[in-house]
């Protein structure tokens, strides 16, 4: 199972931003999201979302094994066993790998919660294990 | 406190100083945030008789404890300072991400006050907060430099910035951001032009801190559920405001060539579906809105984009002039807000140009030249780049409608649409006497959105003038504004009909303060009060008079169309007012009686009226 995001159907308003933040951190803060919003303004007047595709790219390459795999196939980062080596950032193919350590000191990324999913208005997002045409 | 970014940030443009300090509890508690703390604010520091334009009036920017929250729509931010379109109260809400980001940076509220010698702007980092040298962004539009300063920051920092038509100084000017959202009403953009700040740029990367987590994420998702299980959604998202063009040409109610009817008959090609089909290239969402009505927009006739038009808009600038392309309208929106002014305010200026014009009373001799006929696009298009200019016929028009009409006499000052100076928003109210109501007593002119009772009217029989219709009005201006009180959108109970109930433990959990709708209405009610005095304080001649609409409504019945041949009686007028200030506990002069004041705690604010 993974996340997909209809493009042409996000309308950019970060509901989706928060509500991950909420659920990963407890905390009300976007920048500590686990998707990214590509505003593309004001030409052509578009959004982009990128997500994580659990692809496991990350997972494979961490030195500690922080990275790990719930039974619904989702990979998430054991905060704890985090060492902030970055090794996870720069390999994820869609740049939502996240590590910043004014804000958490952790690398962090989609668990595949669904908050971003049940917050969103325009059904922009969805979590199948089927491909979208 | 949680549910607040926890501080104040006032800048003082003059000496160039900046002080933070923590959001008064006793603040919070009495007026929770957004209006209300715009309002207060306002009543306490801005001295008596201040100048608009001057530098004792100041410009407030408030969040509320619901904004940048996991909230339906909780990207609403209030815009408070002393009119230099009414010289009375002015609030003006802005919607996008300007809220929500200030939130993050730890800031409730900002207060501007006195001039800068020199054009700057305002950058705000978390804690690092400076003014800066403008001077390379002064002159130009607003779109151009919002993208200068995201190309130079960052495209995660949130950006409001006044055009030429601020600079300039015109009364109706507004504050621009995200590429196409305005805080567009009262002129707040020329007070933020006076003082020579020309853009806002904030990034904040902290955490809101609320009461109860666990709490507060069941109620936002229970929020955002009824939101997405709403019957209304699909369509609203569809069309977003401009849902309701067809029905008000349809009952009368859509300004046409300077409200002289509620009725287009070319308004089909105005029309919502319309306007999806040609032009909306994707839909654009405030902060948290899981109902976007922004509607982002490419013309092919004009290879320019533009947010909207809203249905606002398309009532002034299109119909109200008498064009009939929603491209004409969706160029003249762009032109609108690229140069900072108002797109209400100049529909409705240049619509009693257009109306002075057929009648004769001005010529090309006025007007430099132009022909100011109805559907003269090419007009319009010049009379906005004239206005937000102050140039030639321009400068005229750039006084609002109620000054232009002071000026030019010879009875326009009848088909000048306004109150208080505010020109009137797209409702048409030859004959819908509780949507005239709302109008009459708006608290800051003639402004639809405190109590948009259009469809209330139709309901109950439009030209019914009871108490109860009288209490409705009185109702919704104490709810729906204390949405921009709580810093997020009414448009969700509006136009899904969520229950009102949902946002109570959302509240709650968020602020740790329990409070029930009947609380909530009653900051409202009082709010409303105050802003009344503060009209009253600074303008001593004012009373009954000012509150009542243009004669067109009560003198002149549309030619055709739903409403043809229908007015509200003067006396219906004069009743409509005797009955609400009754029930407002305000004396025949739209005085707060003594004991009004006392109940609601605000006797000490009359003293110094």
């Amino acid at each position: 199972m993974r996340l997909f995001v209809e493009n042409e159907k996000c309308s950019g308003c970060r509901a989706c931003l928060v509500a991950c933040s909420m659920n990963l951190f407890g905390e009300n803060n976007p920048k500590k999201a686990s998707l990214t919003l590509i505003p593309l303004f004001p030409d052509p007047g578009k959004f982009r979302m990128m997500v994580c595709t659990q692809c496991g790219e990350c997972a494979a390459v961490c030195p500690t094994d922080a990275i790990k795999q719930k039974p619904n196939g989702a990979f998430f980062v054991e905060f704890a066993e985090c060492i902030l080596c970055e090794a996870c950032v720069p390999v994820c193919p869609e740049g939502v790998m996240y590590l910043d350590n004014h804000l958490a000191q952790t690398a962090w990324k989609c668990d595949l919660c669904g908050d971003c999913v049940a917050v969103c208005g325009t059904s922009a997002l969805s979590i199948s294990d089927q491909l979208l045409n | 406190m949680n549910g607040y970014g926890g501080s104040i940030l006032r800048v003082d443009l003059s000496s160039g100083e900046i002080n933070k300090s923590p959001t008064p509890r006793d603040l919070a508690k009495e007026y929770i945030g957004g209006r209300g703390f715009g309002a207060y604010l306002l009543f306490s520091e801005v001295p008596k008789f201040a100048d608009p334009l001057g530098p004792e009036n100041k410009l407030i920017l408030s969040t509320g404890p619901l904004s940048g929250l996991m909230i339906p729509g909780a990207g609403k931010m209030d815009f408070t300072t002393k009119s230099p379109l009414t010289n009375g109260y002015a609030s003006s809400s802005l919607g996008g991400m300007l809220t929500s980001e200030l939130k993050y940076a730890g800031i409730d509220s900002v207060i501007f006050e006195g001039i800068s010698p020199d054009p700057v702007y305002l950058l705000i980092e978390d804690d690092r907060i400076q003014l800066l040298d403008a001077t390379e962004y002064w002159g130009h539009g607003t779109i151009s430099v919002e993208k200068s300063l995201k190309d130079k920051y960052g495209e995660d920092y949130q950006v409001a910035v006044i055009g030429p038509g601020g600079e300039n100084l015109v009364p109706f000017a507004s504050i621009n951001h995200d590429y196409g959202r305005q805080a567009g009403r009262g002129g707040v953009g020329a007070v933020m032009g006076s003082k020579k700040l020309k853009a806002i740029v904030v990034h904040g990367t902290k955490a809101i801190h609320v009461a109860d987590p666990e709490g507060y994420r069941k109620a936002g998702l229970d929020l955002f559920k009824a939101c997405k299980q709403a019957e209304g959604l699909v369509p609203w998202q569809q069309y977003g405001t401009t849902i309701v063009t067809s029905w008000c040409n349809e009952v009368g109610a859509l300004p046409t060539r300077n409200f002289i009817s509620g009725h287009f008959s070319e308004g089909k090609e105005l029309y919502g579906p319309v306007m999806r089909e040609k032009i909306v290239v994707t839909d654009k969402g405030c902060f948290g809105c899981p109902s976007p009505c922004g509607k982002y927009s490419r013309t092919k006739k004009y290879q320019s984009n533009v947010e909207g038009p809203e249905y606002e808009t398309i009532g002034l600038l299109g119909s109200n002039l008498g064009i009939s392309d929603i491209e004409d309208v969706a160029e003249a929106n762009r032109l609108c807000d690229d140069l900072g002014i108002d797109t209400i305010s100049t529909g409705g200026v240049i619509g009693w140009a257009m109306e002075c014009y057929q009648k004769g009373i001005l010529t090309s001799a006025d007007t430099d030249g132009l022909v100011l006929n109805f559907g003269n696009t090419d007009t319009v298009f010049e009379l906005i780049r004239r206005i937000a200019n102050k140039q030639g016929f321009g400068k005229l028009l750039s006084q609002g409608v109620k000054k232009a009409s002071g000026i030019i006499g010879n009875g326009s000052e009848k088909f000048a649409v306004h109150v208080k100076g505010m020109e009137q928003s797209a409702y048409a109210t030859h004959n819908a006497t509780a949507m005239l109501l709302a109008y009459m007593t708006c608290d800051v002119g003639a402004h639809h959105n405190r109590s948009w009772a259009i469809t209330y009217d139709l309901q109950v029989g439009r030209d019914l003038v009871v108490p109860e219709k009288v209490a409705r009005i009185i109702w919704l201006q104490n709810f729906r504004p204390m949405f921009d009180v709580l810093g997020s959108c009414r448009l969700q109970w509006v136009e899904l009909s969520i229950e009102r109930d949902l946002y109570i433990p959302a509240l709650e959990a968020i602020t740790g303060v329990s409070r029930t709708w009947e609380d909530l209405e009653r900051v409202g009610e009082k709010i409303w009060n105050l802003t009344r005095l503060f009209w009253i304080r600074e303008n001593p001649e004012f009373s009954r008079e000012w509150d009542l609409p243009s004669p067109r409504f009560y003198t002149d019945p549309p030619p055709d169309g739903p409403t043809a041949g229908q007015i509200t009686k003067y006396e219906d007028v004069q009743k409509l007012l005797d009955m609400y200030y009754e029930q407002r506990g305000w004396d025949s002069n739209g005085i707060p009686k003594p004991e009004t004041l006392k109940r609601m705690k605000l006797d000490e604010f009359a003293l110094s009226t």
